[in-house]
């Protein structure tokens, strides 16, 4: 049977037609939680990204709204579950300035403590799973061999590993003791030698370098135009840290570098994320060795805190000041005023905007949460790169969703 | 650097200054939101605008206003914030996108819309965010009840021979 021609006279093609889109998410390895991804490809090439967000929006500021300051902190902490401290320790930063306490010395030292483990366990994570995006799966085992040893500092000093709940307006709800001091120092020593494995496995390896140099690249304008903050904004050059630059907690008394770049790439921002393990580990090792005695929370008298139990059972006055804090209906009063107060914490800057209206509920709680704001850059950063570089992009911007969507 | 005269003699009296611990916060009218903040970008040296949120103030003691907007700016070279604060009132709260001073206000201001239903004239793309692109009602308005108005029990079952 002879062959006949097809006919050929398609149509000419419009002028998008070998554009095709494809879904990433919400289910994806690397997205690590459900983020979703639209993206139209030119073969391989990404040519738009539309992300879709909001899988994960549970209504944490309309909760905000229906607790007291306390109670809060546990939903505070589901924010950034891989630094839940730091969320708690931004929120009860804010809640402190607006009724205006001054914590102790003890109280600042331990929670910067805190504060920087978060970091670290937030950086190790981000730079062994962007590996293990990448293919270099032997980081991650030594990142997350270290983020259980600060697990284990953390359940020591709460009770409990991941959702903490650990800090109180005024103080934090256990204080610690030398054993904890001493699990703390045991860390530290024995983190530098893996930090040096890790940077070994990384830095240098060419393949992580071929697949992370030049991706993703931020410059200084387009990182401050677009709000960037934390590691990726000084991984593009942007020397700001509001550690430094409006130190809070005890950070005024430590020695600490803030950790830049010119790169803005992917590279350098893990680079970033590196160097600052390493000014974490820094502050941790000055502060673990000069923590101040005395009390952690502020005085009883102060109507916020919670008395000591043997106030509560020995005296009349400790009783009702028990009673005062714990029921939902008496409180203590509240400045009628706004705030916004930022911390930096491990993505960058997360800021807390609180109204008070004279009750211990904020009347809106809003969060500033950094991932939101990194994502929406994502978009500008992908444009003209490969489809698998999506991966090592959005490793390297470290989103987590449940903070993007809350 | 930051200049209140500046703003007052430009822009009429109305604008006003306050502060609460160390926030600095100026009060704009809604009308000349815009011209306050080109001029605190470009000649003030607020180059990052950090946060976008609302304010219902409809149960708050003494509010006058039902919506205050809150944008919190940041002068990265000095270290420097400052708190614009404006009103809108229902029916149509209106005001002018950011979006072309600073690129952040892109997803800032379609999260303030998704939630408190603000309209911002001249957003590239101003959709809902966060919640889904049918839902009608604005979730953080104090009227809205915390329970929600039925929408998890009303979904539309998809039945098998339908999908």
């Amino acid at each position: 049977m002879p062959l006949t021609q097809l006919e050929s006279t398609a149509p000419e093609a419009p002028e998008k037609e070998f554009l095709w889109t494809l879904n990433f998410g919400p289910q994806h390895p690397s997205t690590h939680t459900t983020l979703r991804l639209v993206l139209t490809l030119d073969g391989e090439r990404v040519v738009d990204a539309v992300p879709d967000i909001g899988y994960l929006h549970s209504g944490f500021e309309k909760l905000g709204e229906h607790l007291d300051f306390n109670q809060y902190v546990t939903i505070v902490d589901r924010m950034n579950y891989l630094s839940p401290l730091a969320n708690e320790i931004a929120w009860h930063h804010t809640v402190e300035k607006l009724l205006g306490i001054e914590l102790t010395p003890r109280c600042k030292v331990l929670r910067t403590i805190l504060a920087e483990l978060m970091r670290m366990h937030d950086h190790l994570l981000n730079v062994g799973t962007t590996g293990l995006d990448l293919g270099a799966f032997t980081a991650f085992l030594y990142a997350f061999q270290q983020r259980e040893l600060i697990y284990d500092i953390v359940e020591y000093a709460s009770g409990q590993r991941f959702h903490t709940s650990y800090t109180r307006v005024g103080g934090v709800l256990f204080d610690v003791n030398v054993d904890w001091a001493n699990q703390v120092r045991e860390f530290v020593k024995g983190f530098r030698p893996v930090y040096q494995e890790i940077e070994k496995l990384l830095t240098r390896n060419r393949i992580f370098i071929e697949r992370t140099k030049g991706i993703g690249v931020l410059t200084r304008e387009d990182a401050i135009n677009m709000g960037a903050t934390g590691p990726i904004a000084r991984a593009s050059g942007v020397v700001r840290d509001v550690r430094k630059d409006d130190p809070y907690l005890a950070y005024a008394d430590f020695d600490f570098n803030v950790i830049c770049s010119q790169g803005g790439d992917c590279y350098a921002r893990y680079l970033v994320r590196m160097r600052e393990l390493l000014e974490s580990i820094k502050i941790i090792e000055q502060a673990i060795e000069n923590i101040p005695a005395g009390p952690v929370n502020i005085e009883a008298a102060s109507d916020v805190v919670l008395p000591a139990k043997p106030a509560v059972y020995r005296s009349i006055e400790g009783l009702i000041q028990h009673f005062e804090v714990l029921m939902p209906n008496r409180g203590y009063p509240v400045p009628h005023e706004e705030i916004y107060a930022a911390t930096e914490s491990p993505n960058g800057e997360l800021g807390f905007y609180i109204v008070g209206d004279g009750t211990p509920r904020a009347y809106r709680a809003r969060t500033r949460p950094p991932s939101y704001v990194h994502f929406s850059i994502f978009p500008h950063i992908i444009r003209g790169h490969l489809l698998s570089d999506v991966v090592a992009v959005l490793g390297s911007i470290n989103i987590i969703a449940a903070e993007l969507d809350r | 650097m930051f200049d209140l005269a500046t703003l007052q003699s430009r822009f009429g009296e109305e604008i006003t200054e306050s502060s609460f611990r160390d926030n600095r916060r100026i009060t704009v009218p809604a009308s000349s939101l815009y011209p306050v903040l080109e001029c605190l970008k470009n000649e003030q040296g607020f180059d990052m605008l950090v946060d976008v949120t609302a304010v219902d103030y409809l149960e708050y003691e003494g509010a006058t206003d039902r919506f205050g907007v809150v944008y919190v700016l940041l002068d990265t070279a000095a270290s420097q914030r400052l708190i614009v604060k404006t009103f809108v009132n229902p029916p149509q709260p209106e005001l002018p996108s950011a979006y072309p001073l600073w690129k952040s206000a892109d997803w800032l201001e379609r999260e303030v819309y998704d939630m408190f239903g603000i309209v911002f004239r001249g957003h590239p793309d101003l959709r809902r965010i966060l919640m889904p692109e049918e839902f009608t009602a604005f979730p953080l308005r104090k009227d809205y009840p915390l329970k929600g108005i039925g929408e998890r029990h009303n979904f539309p079952v998809i039945t098998r021979a339908e999908s």
